[in-house]
């Protein structure tokens, strides 16, 4: 008789699978009550309750720079909605300039000039190796706070205003017109690009580049057009200065505060060594022969590095230089070291005004959380249109 | 069978030339060439002149041991020295070794603490110095003398540097022992710097490695688990989960523990680093060709052996020049523990400035501490890649 030979379960795959995981999501689930336990006992024992309605309290704080209105009248999450415009805003700035600084950066140093070459070498090899809080303190305590007293500011090109209360640059005002002058750009623009598309398709020799310059120019001339016809001035130039008074202040234009241009600055310095580094790699990435294949086929050098180089160097470019992007969001939160009221500063003024640390750290984190995952989306998006298509 | 190789003849330009190929060839060359120029020019020059006549350097000469181990008591100083003559043992071992032809680093890596001893240090410092050299000489003679059974005592030693180093910096509460007890409130500068940094590489190793595991393990909980930790981690900023680590760990314990601060920090750092860790392993991870996995089952070994003798070995190997400079970042980054209230480096460099005889000093201080942690994180760049060619990593 052939006794039906069967398996131990504890030496099934097919069940030891189920196993494991259920042992180890008890391990997960058993820690995480535990923790939870023990917090709310100590939350408990501090009369703190968890919840969220304490964030309609009243702020009573005032916050150094906004960019919506708020009066310490206002309740936390408005102050938490302040942080985070103030936030991005710096963390935009910094992308804006951190780009065209790196990209400046990675072409140097694959320049034939040999003094430029080993110049943006220098700075790469320097810049990265910084600790980027320290550098930040720097740049605050050892510049930004020790430019001169109002009185004796430094002045730039009779415009920009560099004192230890903050840099003033010019900035423009809309007037009564300014709707119906970008009325005005809307329509040229739309005008310039049909215009250009039907260029394009009677006379074929016209270059993409040429078009651009063409819709540029009509802009322009719109633009001219417009400040001098309108009625009234669609805006005007405020050019910043010193009042009169005794007591001196700065007016006019907008006025930057020397946490802002700390941190901007810091952040552009550090990042921008990041990404030359990855905007060389990305030009490096495109083999030899591909160039020489384009000559071959009779490309001239425009048509080489637009046709040829920027697609298959932005492939390799693009990824690293969006986690870069989410570097400088998530290194703007090191403004609280220098007072800068970005999201990670207001909450940590409202977890000392509120005691409530647990709902407003986990508030900040998921901020940031929603700006990871919407990049981490677009990265995702973005490989998949623009995956190399290989035979 | 040697293959001969003909060199194409090299062309020696003479300096005209060379400058006129380099630096002239074209207008548009020319006028970059004299931009750099002015640029270099007026940069160097504010630089050196702040540099030598403006800056007060004699604040961080006044408090170079403020920054280099805080508030250490100066009678237990020697407790660093030995850890530090420890280490220079292990490492002269480590390269005699490991690292046996390259004779140039070994000589260098002596060379480094007898230069230091050419700073102005006291005597009895330069003393240690000397002895720190001479240990890792010391250590390259055994290591070459007994050859190979050295290696065991050598992963030992290794093994228990680190936990041996903390419990001598803190010695006992017990006072029957002669080492008595330096509380971590008093450990500072680049001594905490240090702790944090190393600290946080050894624990966030296997942490990290775990993790990378778990998010290419084919049990979905465990898999998911791992990605949900690495993404949550990866999309915050650390300073918030130093801050979580410090309000929070003690609320997540029993109400009978307590959890020293500096703890609570390296806690923070190591939960996040292993988080990176983890996305650079799972790189080398997935550099392992399918064939390896395969070849090894078909040799019936099971998935702990696979893993362990087959997969990591290489996939770490693979992972090192982006570990490495993780480890760098983390080293930087350690600068954010003075957010929280801790005197590390950075730390330091606040309560220095807030003596009233140092007040309004701060681009020498920051400059200083700027300088230092770029040699820090340069030097073990540097010494990451003269290490990776002497041992040969990445020829087989």
């Amino acid at each position: 008789m052939i006794k039906k030979r069967t398996i131990p379960f504890y030496r099934d795959i097919r069940i030891l699978k189920y196993l494991w995981q259920a042992i180890f999501g008890l391990f997960v689930f058993g820690g995480f009550v535990y923790l939870m336990n023990n917090m709310v006992a100590g939350l408990q024992k501090q009369g703190v309750t968890l919840g969220i309605s304490f964030m309609n309290g009243i702020a009573s704080f005032d916050i150094g720079e906004q960019l919506i209105p708020y009066t310490r009248t206002d309740s936390y999450t408005r102050a938490f909605l302040v942080g985070i415009l103030n936030t991005l805003f710096v963390s935009i700035v910094s992308i804006i300039f951190a780009t065209i600084l790196g990209f400046i950066l990675g072409i140097a140093r694959l320049s034939n000039n040999w003094l430029v070459k080993n110049l943006s070498r220098a700075y790469l090899e320097i810049f990265r190796n910084f600790s980027l809080l320290v550098f930040l303190m720097f740049w605050y305590l050892g510049v930004f706070l020790k430019l001169p007293k109002i009185q004796e500011s430094i002045i730039w090109f009779d415009q920009i205003y560099l004192t230890n209360r903050g840099v003033a640059i010019p900035w423009f005002i809309p007037g009564d017109t300014f709707s119906g002058f970008l009325v005005l750009l809307a329509a040229a623009f739309v005008l310039s690009v049909g215009l250009s598309l039907l260029l394009k398709r009677k006379f074929r020799k016209i270059n993409d580049l040429q078009l651009l310059l063409f819709t540029f120019l009509f802009l322009l001339l719109a633009a001219f057009l417009g400040y001098y016809t309108l009625a009234t001035k669609p805006f005007i130039i405020d050019l910043p200065f010193i009042t009169d008074t005794k007591i001196k202040n700065l007016k006019g234009g907008v006025i930057l505060s020397p946490e802002f241009m700390a941190l901007a600055t810091g952040l552009v310095l550090y990042t921008a060594a990041f990404i030359g580094e990855i905007v060389r790699a990305g030009i490096l990435s495109v083999s030899k022969g591909q160039f020489e294949a384009s000559k071959a086929l009779g490309l001239n050098n425009w048509l080489t590095l637009r046709l040829i180089v920027i697609p298959q160097a932005l492939k390799v470019v693009i990824p690293p230089l969006t986690s870069q992007y989410l570097n400088i969001i998530k290194n703007s939160s090191l403004g609280i070291a220098i007072g800068y009221s970005d999201v990670f500063y207001i909450s940590s003024t409202i977890i000392n005004q509120s005691g409530h640390a647990v709902e407003a750290i986990a508030l900040v984190m998921a901020t940031y959380l929603v700006f990871s995952l919407s990049t981490s989306l677009f990265m995702n998006w973005y490989n998949k249109k623009n995956k190399l298509v290989e035979r | 069978m040697s293959t001969s190789v003909i060199h194409p003849p090299e062309t020696k330009l003479a300096p005209l030339a060379w400058l006129k190929l380099n630096l002239f060839n074209t207008w548009w060359n020319t006028l970059l060439t004299f931009a750099s120029i002015w640029l270099v020019y007026t940069l160097s020059k504010g630089i050196l002149v702040w540099v030598f006549t403006e800056a007060e350097w004699q604040v961080v000469d006044a408090n170079l041991r403020l920054f280099l181990v805080g508030q250490f008591p100066i009678d237990q100083i020697w407790r660093i020295w030995i850890i530090l003559i420890f280490l220079a043992l292990l490492s002269g071992s480590a390269l005699a070794i490991w690292a046996r032809n390259s004779k140039k680093l070994a000589i260098g890596m002596a060379l480094t603490p007898l230069l230091l001893a050419l700073l102005p240090f006291e005597w009895s410092e330069r003393f240690w110095l000397v002895g720190v050299s001479l240990s890792g000489v010391l250590g390259w003679y055994l290591a070459s003398g007994i050859g190979s059974k050295v290696k065991p005592l050598l992963y030992t030693g290794i093994g228990i540097w680190f936990p041996v180093s903390i419990i001598l910096l803190s010695g006992f509460s017990n006072s029957s022992l002669t080492l008595t007890e330096v509380g971590t409130n008093l450990w500072g500068g680049l001594l905490l710097t240090m702790i944090l940094t190393i600290g946080g590489i050894i624990f966030s190793f296997p942490l990290g490695v775990l993790l990378a595991l778990g998010r290419r393990s084919n049990l979905p909980a465990v898999k998911y688990f791992s990605i949900g930790y690495i993404e949550l981690v990866r999309g915050v900023p650390l300073i918030t989960i130093l801050f979580m680590a410090q309000l929070m760990l003690p609320l997540f314990l029993p109400a009978h523990v307590t959890i020293d601060r500096v703890l609570r920090a390296q806690v923070g750092i190591i939960l996040f680093s292993a988080a990176y860790l983890a996305e650079n392993v799972r790189g080398g991870l997935q550099a392992i060709p399918n064939g390896q996995f395969e070849a090894s089952h078909a040799l019936g070994l099971d998935a702990f052996q696979t893993t362990w003798l087959i997969i990591l070995p290489q996939a770490l190997r693979i992972a090192i020049p982006m570990l490495v400079s993780q480890f760098i970042g983390l080293m930087k980054d350690t600068s954010l523990v003075a957010i929280v209230g801790l005197f590390d480096l950075l730390g330091i460099a606040k309560t220095v400035l807030a003596q009233p005889e140092f007040i309004g000093l701060q681009r020498e201080v920051y400059a200083f501490i700027s300088i230092f942690y770029w040699i820090i994180s340069y030097g073990m760049s540097y010494l990451s890649q003269k290490i990776e060619t002497a041992v040969g990593l990445g020829e087989r």
